[in-house]
Order: structure tokens, then sequence, then C-alpha cells
């Protein structure tokens, strides 16, 4: 039989949100590796968030090993999967880092340039030229165009604005 | 009339094919699929004159109430007629106008026919939906036609115009659409909305204004105008469909289409007329003013669009009989006009008015044609352009009605200015003008005169006959709602209307005399109100809204996003957590004492690992803190996790201090350090919501847990006691298949990344060094024996920085080596020692010893007590391994773990032997382990299925196996081989990647890793974003402590860390 008990420990409350706090703050860093070390706890205290779920502790779930009430299994093939995730997530991110360090010699997550350079231009007003933004009369430029007939050689038949 | 459609997708599709390979010709047999419509309209003649309305329905949404439906009424009859003819003339004229090399042909002749397709359709359908659809194609295919020389830059900026003016128009209609159709007594037909219209409501009133706001920037009615003149940067052909027949001509068939339902409202009735009557006498105008033939036209077009609004869109019949009479005789002369400028334009070179003269001359046949057309559009006897602007005085004059009295002053004052740009553009065009040379032409395919001769002399016919048109228009004009039935004729006896028609001919002839030939009018400037000035400035600031919420949005700051969501989430969930019903239930302390001692190391390693400075003190404390869980899990009964989490937190160890070989020692320069203190709190109350919620959630569980039954379940069907596995390899196997996808998808994105070869790449092992390079595995920039020999020394003296950085590698590596590095650098000095070990190794090899692959690394970094620590750990280490998966489904333990184990076993056979060794302890490619593991464990859940069980089903095998005694095999012992071989495979990827191709890429690179992260290179460019960005930058060459920690020179990287625990 598994344990009916529900009632949350309190210490297993208070670690798991120490974990997850200090995981937060390592996220919201910009170097890839303590972002890492952020992802490894935050998952370590939802590990324990679902074993709180899961009621309290009791024996082994191995049948016949004990005549106590179990622990709940099912939180534990979980979390027992989501720990060997984590495995392989860490190993991607390390290599995302490595690869980072290796191209521009660090391993900090930096502000989208792009981003950055619309907020700039914003800020001051700038704006790119628009197509269709004319310096004269967009029909007056539009009777320069000619079209490509066949009596007109081709040097004329092009000119006109590009 | 479906059929006709389809005929036009696949005229579309094939044109480009046809015209690429038998030329330009191919244009005229295009020209077959409008001229069908054209035909079909005609054979349905007297089905419509007779008042039987073609219908045809075909479902599409019943849903949406959307079904395709054709009527051909008058109306559509007309259009119908008048889109497939000049559609077909215009693509006959295309086959001798453009230059057999002209550029994007095919591309054209497919949009061409596809435009005509949809023109066809919109002027077709009954349904308002499909109307929508067919407008908005047109606008699709006009804004390619018009920018079909996408080349030029005033192409382009045309046709950008031309479809945000009518896209826009086109949304707004399609508001009105909708709204039309959900009101009460409303509907998505046309025929229905017209016949039985909805009761006049302020939202009705709405909905009829925008289904207006399409049609007015469709038809280029003021303050929409200006997108029409531009876009005849479009080849000529285009210009004359475009003004002709289509696209313009859409917006007025939608106001006349609507107008005997709805012209009696004031919501239509004013703002219509209003646009219209000004767009006329705006158009006129302008169209004085132009010196290019084409500009002259277009305004004209303008012009005559308000004209053609206003007579259809008011409510008297005989004045809408006049209206849609004008439509015809428009499309007739305005294509011929168009036509004709392209002839003088190919044949002259020029479109210019100040350079023509005496065309007439070279070209008289094509003068009479233009005069024909011009003779109709300003209203000469006996043309069809003389008959509807006849009956539309007449009708004016007999309603005689105030707002009738209006129109009729600007249609005589709109028809001088039409008189006078007329007269002006067959002068500009044809006339010999003084001080000019008579202007040298080319001579013109005659084919080419053939579309505007038929158009024109098409005018001239239907002027003559004025009672067929009648009869054949009238039907339509009898459903307007007011006013007596109007008559097309060509004498209408003595009378005011006459009086008028002498009135405008005479004006309009002198204004063009005395005003018309003036070239200084072009020059000066005529509104200070210019709608093209105004949608510009109006872009514009669309331009800087738009750029403005990006920026505010779109900070591109990974950390501000983090920041929001998680805001977010505390916020939103702590509201709702704190006001629900839900409230605290009991708590305990804890589940045992030990819990509290544990969690105190647990909390303590987290806190560490977020303060420390140095990489390998954060990771170790983060491992501490890992550990840590593993023995909470115990405590809390649950081996198998605490198994789990043991391995995993050593191979992420094993695997971190493996990249930080390569890694700084320190974090780089602390960017963020201003904001510590927010993210700390930020921390903090994600992690005190989350433990709200858990203390909540823990109390809130109503309903008995799934898990209740899975003992039971786990020996009954999974033949297993230990429930944990059971559930990973049974009951939830297919999570677990998922899992192990994912973890190969991982660790084929970690190879990716950092194997810059193929990952598939030779297995490198021991043999491939026999006799050359012996003993250059971990060596600084190994290229041969010198370096080596330098490598020794330097370590103790080095002239330069190297030395430094060096020394830090060395310890670092030292780390993943054992204390390797301390007795490689007791022997460096020693001289002949590098020849005495080459000697040994190759010893070593010749002899084959076990891990004899040891000899292939550089000998300071050989560890003896690893190596044999290794060779007595290995083998032991796989059986246990094995035991693991094989006793996992009873016991703890499991693929998982057994992998893990396996894994660890490798990663200490490289630790000891360097990355030939790994080749030679797992001579397989990674991607053969998870391929083959995820496909044994995919297998396994499949199998059962030949035997009529279900996916992934247990089945227990049970034999007496001699000495070995009584065998019991489960089948799921196969997925969780699977899973075994998966979890070792990802663990040799991360090996090969992150351990032996680093190695690989160091000994290329040379061993230096950097300090801190930033260098002068890196300021260039991301630096000075950061810069911009508000962060700090330090110093990026300020002198760093070195690595063994002797000499602390630095002192900002330094200060934080003193706190932290060790």
């Amino acid at each position: 039989m598994i344990v009916s008990d529900n009632t949350p420990s309190m210490v297993l409350v208070v670690v798991m949100g120490a974990l997850i706090a200090t995981g937060v703050y390592l996220l919201l860093e910009r170097s890839l590796t303590r972002v890492l070390i952020g992802v490894a706890l935050v998952g370590n205290g939802v590990n324990l968030l679902i074993l709180i779920a899961g009621g309290a502790a009791g024996a082994p779930p191995l049948i016949g090993s004990s005549d106590e009430a179990m622990s709940d299994p099912l939180p534990q093939a979980l979390v027992l999967t989501a720990i060997v995730i984590t495995l392989g997530f860490t190993a991607f991110i390390l290599a995302m880092a490595y690869r980072s360090w290796q191209l521009h010699g660090h391993d900090e997550v930096q502000d989208d340039v792009e981003d950055r350079r619309i907020a700039r231009r914003a800020e001051q007003g700038e704006l790119d030229t628009r197509s269709d933004e004319a310096t004269a009369n967009a029909a007056l430029e539009a009777a320069q165009v000619r079209d490509e007939t066949e009596d007109v050689p081709d040097a004329t038949s092009k000119e006109g604005h590009r | 009339m479906l059929q006709i459609l389809l005929l036009h997708v696949a005229a579309a599709v094939i044109a480009p094919v046809l015209l690429n390979r038998f030329g330009r010709r191919m244009f005229a047999v295009l020209g077959l699929a409008p001229a069908s419509a054209a035909v079909w309209a005609l054979t349905k003649t007297g089905e419509v004159m007779a008042g039987n309305q073609v219908v045809e329905t075909y479902t599409w949404v019943p849903e949406l109430d959307l079904s395709i439906t054709f009527r051909l009424d008058t109306l559509s009859w007309f259009m119908v007629l008048i889109v497939g003819t000049v559609g077909a003339l215009v693509l006959a004229y295309c086959a001798w106008y453009f230059a057999a090399a002209a550029s994007g042909k095919g591309r054209f002749g497919g949009v061409f026919v596809a435009f005509a397709g949809a023109m066809l359709g919109l002027v077709a359908t009954d349904s308002t939906l499909m109307l929508y659809l067919f407008w908005e194609l047109t606008t699709v295919f006009s804004y390619l036609l018009i920018g079909h020389y996408s080349d030029r830059k005033v192409s382009r900026r045309a046709a950008m115009q031309a479809i945000i003016v009518t896209t826009f128009g086109g949304l707004v209609m399609l508001g009105g659409i909708i709204v039309l159709g959900q009101v009460d007594g409303g509907s998505y037909s046309l025929h229905e909305l017209v016949t039985a219209t909805p009761e006049m409501t302020t939202l009705t009133s709405v909905a009829i204004i925008c289904v207006l706001v399409g049609a007015v920037s469709k038809s280029a009615l003021i303050p929409f105008h200006f997108w029409l003149p531009a876009a005849m940067a479009a080849p000529t052909p285009v210009s004359a469909y475009l003004h002709a027949a289509a696209m313009v001509k859409a917006g007025v068939y939608l106001v006349a289409r609507l107008a005997p339902g709805f012209s009696t409202w004031a919501s239509w009735e004013w703002p219509l007329l209003v646009l219209a009557s000004g767009t006329m006498l705006i158009g006129g105008y302008r169209a004085m003013r132009q010196w290019d033939l084409k500009l002259v036209l277009a305004y004209g077009t303008v012009s005559q669009l308000g004209l053609l609004i206003m007579l259809v869109g008011q409510s008297d019949r005989a004045v809408a009989l006049a209206g849609v009479a004008m439509i015809g005789s428009h499309a007739m002369f305005k294509a011929t006009l168009f036509l004709t400028v392209g002839i003088v334009d190919a044949a002259a070179g020029t479109r210019d008015i100040h350079q023509l003269s005496n065309l007439r001359r070279s070209m008289p046949f094509l003068s009479v044609v233009a005069a024909l057309a011009i003779a109709s559009m300003i209203g000469i006897a006996p043309l069809a352009g003389y008959v509807a602007k006849e009956a539309a005085l007449e009708g004016l004059v007999h309603d005689g009605s105030p707002r009738s009295i209006a129109l009729l002053v600007v249609l005589v004052l709109g028809s001088i200015l039409t008189v006078a740009y007329g007269l002006r553009f067959w002068w500009g065009a044809f006339a010999a003008k003084d001080g000019l040379e008579d202007t040298p032409t080319d001579r013109e395919a005659w084919q080419m005169f053939i579309s505007p001769t038929v158009l024109a002399v098409a005018g001239l016919a239907a002027g003559l006959v004025p009672a067929l048109g009648e009869r054949l228009l009238a039907p339509y004009a009898a459903t307007y709602p007011e006013g007596e039935e109007g008559h097309l004729t060509l004498w209408g006896g003595f009378g005011l209307p006459l009086l008028l028609t002498v009135i405008i001919l005479v004006g309009g002839a002198a204004l063009f005399w005395w005003r018309g030939r003036d070239s200084g009018l072009q020059r000066r400037e005529s509104f200070a109100f210019d709608a093209e000035d105004l949608y510009r400035r109006f872009m514009r600031r669309l331009d800087r809204g738009a750029g403005f919420t990006t920026s505010l949005t779109q900070r591109g700051s990974l950390p501000f996003y983090l920041a929001v969501i998680l805001l977010v989430a505390v916020l939103a969930a702590s509201t709702a957590m704190l006001t629900s019903e839900n409230t605290f239930g009991p708590v305990r302390l804890w589940d045992s004492p030990a819990q509290l001692a544990v969690g105190i190391v647990i909390v303590v390693g987290a806190v560490g690992a977020a303060r420390a400075r140095r990489r390998l003190k954060a990771i170790l404390l983060m491992g501490i803190s890992g550990y840590g869980i593993a023995l909470m899990y115990e405590l809390h009964g649950a081996p198998d996790l605490a198994v789990t989490q043991v391995l995993v937190e050593t191979v992420t160890l094993l695997v971190f201090v493996l990249v930080l070989r390569r890694l700084p020692a320190y974090f780089s320069n602390r960017p963020l350090a201003d904001s510590r203190w927010l993210r700390a709190a930020l921390g903090a109350a994600v992690g005190a919501t989350v433990s709200l919620l858990a203390l909540i959630a823990a109390n809130s569980r109503t309903a008995t847990p799934v898990s209740v039954n899975f003992p039971q379940e786990a020996y009954d069907y999974g033949y297993g006691r230990n429930i944990v596995n059971v559930t990973l390899v049974d009951i939830r196997a297919w999570d677990t298949m998922g899992e192990i996808s994912v973890l190969l998808v991982a660790a084929t994105g970690v190879a990716s990344l950092v194997f810059l070869r193929v990952r598939t790449a030779r297995v490198e092992r021991a043999s491939d060094l026999q006799g050359k390079k012996l003993g250059g595995i971990w060596t600084d920039g190994a290229a041969g024996d010198d370096n080596l020999v330098r490598l020794q020394v330097r370590g103790v003296a080095g002239p330069d920085g190297a030395a430094t950085s060096s020394g830090s590698v060395t310890s670092t590596a030292s780390t993943a080596s054992g204390d390797g590095a301390a007795s490689g650098d007791a022997t460096a000095d020693q001289p002949g020692a590098l020849e005495r070990w080459t000697d040994s190794a190759v010893g070593a090899m010749r002899n084959q010893r076990w891990l004899s692959a040891g000899a292939t690394l550089a000998p300071q970094r050989r560890s003896v007590i690893l190596e044999i620590a290794t060779r007595l750990l290995f083998h032991t280490m796989v059986v246990f391994s094995l035991f693991l998966l094989f006793s996992g489904h009873n016991a703890p333990g499991g693929g998982f773990a057994g992998g893990l184990i396996a894994g660890i076993a490798l990663v200490l056979r490289y630790l000891a032997g360097g990355r030939y060794e790994l080749g030679e302890a797992a001579p397989v490619n990674a991607g053969l382990l998870l391929g083959s593991g995820l496909f044994l464990s995919a297998g396994a859940g499949v199998v059962p299925m030949f035997f009529g069980g279900t996916v992934l089903e247990s089945a227990v095998i049970e034999f007496t196996a001699g000495p070995l005694g009584e065998i019991k095999f489960v089948t799921t012992l196969f997925f969780d081989i699977g899973v075994y071989l998966v979890v070792i495979g990802l663990v040799l990827d991360v090996l090969r990647t992150l351990g032996a191709e680093i190695d690989r890429q160091g000994e290329a690179e040379g061993y230096v890793a950097r300090e801190i992260a930033h260098d002068e290179a890196d300021l260039d460019d991301s630096g000075s974003v950061l810069a911009g960005a508000g962060y700090e930058l330090e110093d990026p060459r300020e002198p760093e402590p070195r690595a063994d920690g002797s000499t602390t020179t630095g002192s900002s990287s330094t200060e934080t860390e003193q706190g932290g625990p060790r």
C-alpha cells in the first residue's frame, strides 16, 4: 500500500524554495555557465516539488521489501526521467557555452544587436528610408519610366529611376 | 462560370511556359481565356435580357455560410462582357507591343491572365465574401503588374502605394461586409442585400460607409486618388486594362451593385456624391496640367471615375442608366487611348508633349482612331460617350431636385475640363507644334493597331444604335429606387441638355485654347493640401510607432525577457493563490530530523554556487547540493532516484570539468552587477511563490491518486517488484520512450555543436598513432618533440604571459586527471626523460598491454594511481552496470542507472588514458549506440502487437537453465536494454565531444584559456553595443589572480568570492 498522508514536510518545502530562488537568480545572469548552474538548481527544486506533491516519505516502493507504507512511486518515475533529461540538457548547454567561447571568446548571452539597434534608432527618431518615400511627386517620376518595346534599344528603354 | 475561372487559372499557370518557349506571340493565345468569358456572356444575352438570372452555386464552407455562387444579371453580364473583351484585346496587343527580348514576359502573362480571372470572378459572384476574396486577389495581382519592372525604384514604390491603399480599403470593406451579413435581415448575398435591404440603423450605416471606403480606395476617389497616377509605372497595356476595365472599375461596380438598395441612405449618398464630385473636378483640373500623355490619361481616369460613381451612386433611374452606359463607353475610349499612347511611345520613343510634334502626318491612321476615342470621351455625337452624357444631362435636368441641380453643375464643370484635357491629349500627341521639328517615328507592326481600332469603332457602333443599348441596360436601371426610366438616344430634341452640351464643348475648347497649351502650368504647385504627402506622413508615423513599440517590447536582452515572464508568473500565481478558497492545511516540520541536516547542506551548496566567482568552485558547490538532493531522495524512500541522482551528478561534474579546461577560470566581469539585488529579489519571490504553491497544492488533493493500484498492477501485469522501474518500462513506458528520444536529440545536438567535422568520422584508436607523435595527447600545441620539450620547460619560466596561462590550465586539467600534472612537473627538467619515456611507450604498444593507449598520453599528464585504479575498476563497473540493468526490475537499478555506471566507467578510461584510450574502450560510434538503443526500445514496444497484444505490453518467459536455476525473463528487459544503450550513447557522445574533440581542438589551437572573457577584439564589436545598452565594462586587461591562488593581484574579481563557503 502507498502512503496516504499528504501533509508536506516544511523542510522539503523550504529547501525546494531555496533551490528555486537561487536557481532563478542564476538564470537571470548572462554567463551561460551560471545560467546552466541555475537550470540545474531549478531542476532539482522542481524535482523536489514533484516529490512533495506525491505525499509523505515512506518505505522504498519495492514489493515485499517492507511492511510499512511505501512512498508514492509515480512521482519517483517522473522525477527519474527528469533527472536524466537534465543530464542531456546540461551537456547541450555546456556544448553551447563552449561553442560560444570558441566563437566569441566568452560564454555570455549578448543582447540581440539588431534589437538594440532598432531601439536606439527609435529613440533618436531615425528610420529606414521607405521605398515609397518620394522626394518628388510619385506620378511625375512614373512618367519617366518606359516599357521594353521592340524598337527601343536596351540602353534607353531601361533608363529612368532604379 | 466556374469552368471559365478555372480556364483562367490554367492559362495563368501555363503562361510562363508558353511565353518562354514560344515567344511573345503567345500573349494572343492567352487572350483566349478572357475572350471565352466574353463569348460566354454573349451566349447568355438572351437569358439575361429575358430577365432570367443565370445562377450557379457550389457549396464551399457551409459553416461560414460561404458558397461559391455566381449570378449573372444585367450588370454582371455587362461587366463580364467588358472585362473579357478588353482583357482579350489588351493581351492580343501585348503580343506585338513588347520586345521579343523583354524581361519577365512569362510572369507578366501569367499574372495578367490571373488578374483578368480575379476581376471576372469579382463581377460575377453573388457572395459578398467571395467578392472580397476576388477583390483582394485583384489587389495582389495589380501589385505584381504595377511593380512589373521590379528593378526600378519608381515601380516598386508605385506598387507599394497601390497595395497599401487598396488593401486598407479592402479590409475596412470586409468589416462592413461582415456586419451587413450578420445583422438582422442582413445577408452575404449581394442579390438579397439589394432586394431586401437591411433596416437602416447606426450599425448598418457605419457598415455601408465601411464598404464605401473599400470602393472609394479601389476606384481612386479622393482622398485616395494619388495611387492611380503613380500606378502608371506599370507597362502601358496594364494601365489600359487597369483604367478601362479592371481594378478601378471594381469600385465602380460595387457602387453600382449596391446603389439600388442603399442609394437613398444618408450615410451612402452624402459622402459618396461629395467625394465623387470633388474627384471629377480635381482629376480634370490635374489632367489639364500634365505633360506626359499617360499622366493626362491617368488623371483623366481619376476624373472619369468620379463621374461614373457620381452617376451610378445616386438613386435616379434615368441617371443610373446613363451611368452604366458611361461605364461601357469609358471602357472603350480609355482602353483605346492608353493603347494609342503605347504605340506612340513605342514609335516615337517618348510620351512627352514637349517633344512630340506632328505625329498626325507620320501616323494618320492612329490619329483618327485616337480622335474617335477622344470624341467619345468629350461627348461628340454620334459616339457612345455622347449618348451616355446626353442621357445624364437629361436625367439630371428632368429630376430637378436640388441634389440633381448640384450634380448637374459638377457634371457641366467636369465635362468642360474633360473637353479641355481631351483636346489637349490629341493636340499633345498628334498636332504639329510651333518650334518643334516633326518627331521621327518608327514603323510599328500593323497588328498593334487592331485592338485600339476595334475598341474605337465599337464606341462608334454603340453610339449609332442607342436603342439596343437601352434595351440591354434598362433592366438594371429599373432596379433603382426613384425617378422615371431614362432613355439612350442620339437626338433628345432642343432643350436645356442640348444647350449644356454646347456650353460644355465650347467652354472646353476655349479653356484648352487659352490655358491648355501653357507649359508653365505644371510647374506651379497646385494645392497646399496634398493627399500623397499626407499618405507619406502617415506611413512615416506608422513606421515610427512600430519602431517605438518594438523598442519597448523587444529589448533583445534574454535576462529581461526571462524576468518579465517570471514576474508575470509570480504575480498571476500569487494573486490566484491569495484570492482562492484554498488555505494551508496542516504542515509537519520534517519527515525525519535527518532531512533538516541534509537540507542545510543543499541550501548552503546552492547559495554558495550562486555567489561563487570561480567556475570550478561554483560547479563543485552545485555538485554538493546535488549529492545532498540524492540523500534527500533516499530519506524520502526513493532509492532509484537516489542512485540515479548520484550517478547523474557525477557525470555532470565530470563533464563540466572537461569543458572548464577550455573556459576561463573566472566568470567574466559582471555586466549585471547593478541589478543583482533586483535579481535576488525576483529569485526570492519566485521561490516563495512556488513554496506557497507546494503547501497549498499538497493539501488540495481530493481524488485518489492514480498510483494507489500501482503495486498490484506492477506485479500482476509488469511481473516486477520494483514499482518505479515497472512504471518506467511498462505502466508509463510511453513517457520513457519520449524521454530517450529527447536524450538522443540532446546528444546529437551536443555533437553537432562541437564537432566541426562529421561525428561519424572514424573512431580514433591507439593503433592510429603507432610510430608517430607518441605522447602527443594533452600537451600544449603538440606539433612535435620540440614543442614537448619546450612545454616541459615552460611551466617553470616563461618569457611571456603564456607561462601564466599554461600554469592555470595545467591546474585545471590536473583536476580532471588526478594529480598527474604534479608528477609531470617534477620530471620536467630532467634531460633525457623524454627519450626514456618514448621508449617505454613504444614498448607498451608492442606488448599490447591493457590500457596501452595510456602510452599516447603526454608524460606529465599520466597518473599511475589513476591508471591502476582504472585497471582495477573498469571491468567491475561494467559488470555492475549489467547487474543493475538486469536486476532493476525487482530491485533498485534499471537501464538508467546501469547505463550511467557504464558511462562513468568510460569516463574513467578516458581520464586515465586520453582520447585514444576512449576509442579503445568503446570502439563504436555514439550515434550507433543511440540509434540501436532507441530501435530496441521501440522494437520491444512493437513486438507484442504481433502476438495480439497492445503496444509495450509485457510478457514473462520462465524456463529452467540447468545449474543457473529457474530463470524468469520479462520482455520489458529489452526495453530497458534500449534505455541502457541510449544512456551509454549519451555519455559516450558527450565524452567524445566535450572531452576528446575539445582535446583535439585544444591541441590544434594551443591551450590558452583566457582568464576573463573580454579582450580588445570583443570590445570593438559587441563591447560598444554593451556600452550603449548601459552596462558597465571593466577594464579587460585588469590583472587577474593566478589560478593557483598564490598571488592575488586583482581586487574586484575576488571580493565577492571570499564570503562564499568552500
